[in-house]
């Protein structure tokens, strides 16, 4: 059966991708926020993902207004970038693992979640940064991806504990699929920031500390928030932190912070980055 | 029937993007989806009113978007990660239409967010007491 080798969380902010093109990492405004990976290169190195499962946000690319599912899982061969209309550089295409992707819709399927299936779909900056920031070396991207998203656009969201169900399903699919591959599940966004209206520059970095820390200790604290909890704790774009709770729900059993990092601001927005893995798997590979 | 837009209302200088706000605004996102070919933005920027004239708005969201006035958009029903693609075409970045939806200098509104952001108290609900 597959192994959940672990979970990297991280903010996925547009102008990281304008960074990178440019070379900023070691700008005084970026150095702090860029630091917070080489220890993610290293463990990646070490536990050598084949896959990843990323929970993260369409902002407008694949879906629109006109069809926007609450929860989608990507089934293709390959995920293309494109033109979001930001002035952000357009990233690598992404190969796919269709074989997980529909073991992991039948199971969510089984377990009551009416998903949205889709054989063609485009990835935005939300899921191609966090591979850019993970995988900076250039060439082919070194794992194939499992693209979900979990509508973040239009409100009423789902619940976080809705979203904690879906990535404890996506978990149990994952460990049940007849297959070697060393899977990473992916959450992006967040944290608090709000992009619109007067309220616009909000940050709540006790709040953002509160999440980092019950993603490692007690993730079903979070599930006792609602969307509007968090709109009103974490801005109305801090909602993104539910692909977070997502991932995390995935993980069986107790969990070890393997990193952390955590700084204001990048552009509007508390940027986060959390690494965690099982503590079966931290003590297997140590016996 | 607006319980949950009305149920975000304690939020203060927040406009949830809910029913209400995406069926007045589903028009002006559309235009701002187009926004996302170059060849679109080309045409946008070369006859604003006349490219706005495409699409199905109403006259007070065109005059929005041709006053470039983003909580007017958003009152009008615009979502702002639509709407970032008109700032885009400007060639703008998010901190800048952010400084122009709180109305400080964007210099001001950067020192803000690189000083913390603009912090909870006060800012949670509008029946905090430090507000």
């Amino acid at each position: 059966m597959a192994t959940i080798v672990g979970s990297v969380m991280t903010s996925h902010v547009p102008a990281i991708g304008g960074a990178i093109a440019k070379g900023r990492q070691a700008d005084p405004y970026w150095k702090p926020f860029f630091d917070g990976y080489p220890p993610v290169h290293s463990w990646l190195g070490r536990v050598k993902p084949d896959v990843a499962v990323v929970f993260f946000q369409d902002h407008g690319l694949n879906f629109f207004l006109d069809k926007l599912p609450t929860f989608a899982v990507g089934a293709a061969a390959e995920y293309p970038n494109a033109d979001e209309g930001w002035g952000i550089p357009t990233l690598k295409t992404v190969r796919g693992q269709p074989d997980l992707s529909w073991h992991i819709i039948e199971g969510l399927v089984a377990d009551e979640f009416d998903i949205t299936s889709c054989q063609e779909m485009k990835i935005d900056h939300a899921l191609s940064l966090p591979l850019a920031l993970l995988w900076p070396g250039g060439g082919e991207w070194p794992v194939r991806v499992v693209p979900i998203t979990i509508n973040h656009v239009q409100h009423p969201l789902p619940s976080p504990k809705r979203c904690h169900k879906l990535g404890e399903s996506v978990g149990r699919a994952i460990r049940s699929w007849k297959s070697d591959a060393r899977v990473l599940v992916m959450g992006t966004g967040g944290l608090s920031h709000q992009l619109d209206g007067e309220r616009a520059g909000f940050i709540n970095k006790s709040f953002d500390m509160l999440c980092m820390d019950a993603l490692v200790n007690d993730p079903l604290k979070l599930t006792r928030y609602s969307a509007m909890d968090i709109v009103r704790e974490a801005g109305a774009q801090g909602t993104e932190v539910m692909a977070w709770m997502a991932a995390r729900a995935a993980m069986p059993g107790p969990v070890r912070k393997v990193h952390s990092n955590y700084h204001i601001p990048i552009s509007n927005t508390a940027a986060g980055l959390l690494v965690l893995e099982n503590e079966e798997t931290a003590l297997s590979k140590a016996a | 029937m607006n319980t949950y837009n009305e149920a975000f209302r304690d939020i203060p200088g927040t406009t949830v993007f809910d029913a209400t706000q995406s069926r007045l605004g589903y028009h002006l996102n559309m235009f701002c989806m187009s926004l996302m070919k170059d060849e679109n933005r080309k045409a946008f920027r070369a006859d604003e009113s006349g490219y706005l004239r495409h699409f199905p708005m109403t006259d007070a969201q065109r005059q929005a978007v041709i006053d470039r006035d983003y909580n007017r958009m958003i009152s009008l029903g615009g979502n702002i990660y639509f709407l970032a693609k008109i700032g885009a075409t400007d060639g703008f970045s998010f901190q800048n239409l952010a400084s122009k939806m709180t109305g400080v200098p964007e210099e001001d509104y950067r020192a803000m967010m690189i000083a913390g952001g603009r912090p909870p108290k006060g800012n949670r609900s509008k029946t905090d007491p430090a507000r």
